[in-house]
């Protein structure tokens, strides 16, 4: 039986992120010891390689940050953290993309909070495959770490024996399922 | 645009109410400054009166803050903290949380002591606890010690620290201005 999945170098295309079957999201330790996962539900990427280097985009909406409690929300999008008024995006753009190996390998600029700084990103790229309505579809996995407060998401509270409650250092991901623009 | 004073001292010759006063005059038109008379009347936080209607000079405040494009904050230092009173007051602010109105409103912290600190603890914590109810703190202070001396009729005694003062009136209005209008003070 033939597999339907393989790994393969970056396809040609547009390739535009389907919001249902993506997620992009992050996780930073709390409370010193568990790890506290958010995400967002607006926001749209894509992947162009239609000619030139491949590029890969995209934009997240703040103030869609589902963070399970409405207070919790409300601080996030507070200038505490994200100031979603004054910045209502968070934007990436990547400058190099390829594989080595198994893994694919994305330079960006990431663009939080107003401030824009180069990222590495890493992951996997799986597909293209035809899905069951014939449409082609591929696969990103990507993550990387960055330090809050570099993006001037400074907020903290010292915890009475020790460690803060938020760490600095969050891990970002986006899990995206892209279809190829007809 | 409109800027509500708050003093964190309730008696009547008040440095911090002082302060504020000056801070009026500073105030270049066609900007102003009015200072809140109501905070008195706020009784105790009690999550039981956090009704809808709000208990009335709960309303006042809450108003008042809403309907000011910014807020200038004169707290005086008991305790090396804010005051009960004026926490008491930001706490019902702040309610109910996710649409508050301190919610994006700049606001700035000023303050005045006898000591020869200016309240400089309690200006750091009361901007502490306006970031917490999403308020965009401007990253200022003012500390005017020896407040007994510091007032020569409606100017700081020390030019200085009066014109410090202006300084922070003007960046504060200035955080009120780059708000997108719609998204400003209350009509």
């Amino acid at each position: 039986m033939a597999t339907v999945t393989e790994k393969t170098a970056i396809p040609t295309g547009v390739w535009k992120s389907d919001p249902v079957h993506s997620t992009v999201g992050f996780s930073v330790k709390h409370m010193v010891v568990a790890t506290f996962r958010g995400s967002f539900t607006d926001f749209g990427v894509t992947l162009d390689n239609s000619g030139g280097e491949p590029v890969l985009y995209g934009a997240v909406r703040v103030d869609s940050v589902d963070a399970r409690d409405e207070n919790l929300k409300g601080h996030l999008l507070a200038p505490d953290f994200f100031d979603a008024e004054k910045t209502p995006e968070i934007r990436f753009t990547s400058t190099d993309i390829r594989t080595e190996g198994d893994e694919l390998v994305v330079d960006g600029e990431l663009e939080i909070k107003g401030t824009s700084r180069p990222v590495v990103a890493r992951g996997t790229i799986v597909g293209p495959v035809e899905n069951i309505a014939g449409k082609e579809g591929v696969g990103i996995d990507l993550s990387t770490t960055v330090d809050r407060r570099e993006y001037g998401l400074n907020w903290n509270a010292p915890l009475p024996k020790g460690g803060f409650a938020v760490e600095n250092e969050v891990t970002l991901h986006v899990h995206l399922e892209l279809a190829k623009e007809e | 645009m409109r800027v509500l004073g708050i003093s964190g001292s309730l008696r009547s010759g008040s440095h911090n109410t002082n302060l504020l006063r000056v801070a009026a005059q500073v105030v270049s038109p066609p900007h102003e400054l009015e200072i809140f008379n109501g905070l008195r009347d706020v009784p105790p936080y009690d999550a039981d009166e956090d009704t809808d209607p709000a208990p009335e000079a709960v309303q006042r405040l809450r108003d008042a803050i809403a309907k000011a494009d910014a807020v200038l904050i004169a707290t005086p230092e008991y305790n090396s903290s804010l005051p009960g009173q004026l926490k008491n007051a930001l706490d019902w602010a702040s309610r109910p949380f996710p649409g508050n109105a301190l919610r994006n409103k700049p606001v700035a912290v000023i303050g005045a002591s006898t000591g020869m600190f200016g309240a400089v603890w309690a200006q750091a914590e009361a901007r502490k606890v306006l970031g917490a109810t999403g308020a965009r703190v401007v990253d200022v202070e003012l500390p005017v010690p020896h407040a007994e001396a510091a007032f020569a009729g409606d100017r700081l005694a020390d030019a200085n620290v009066h014109e410090n003062l202006a300084g922070i009136v003007s960046e504060l209005i200035a955080a009120a201005e780059a708000r997108p209008a719609e998204l400003s003070a209350a009509a």
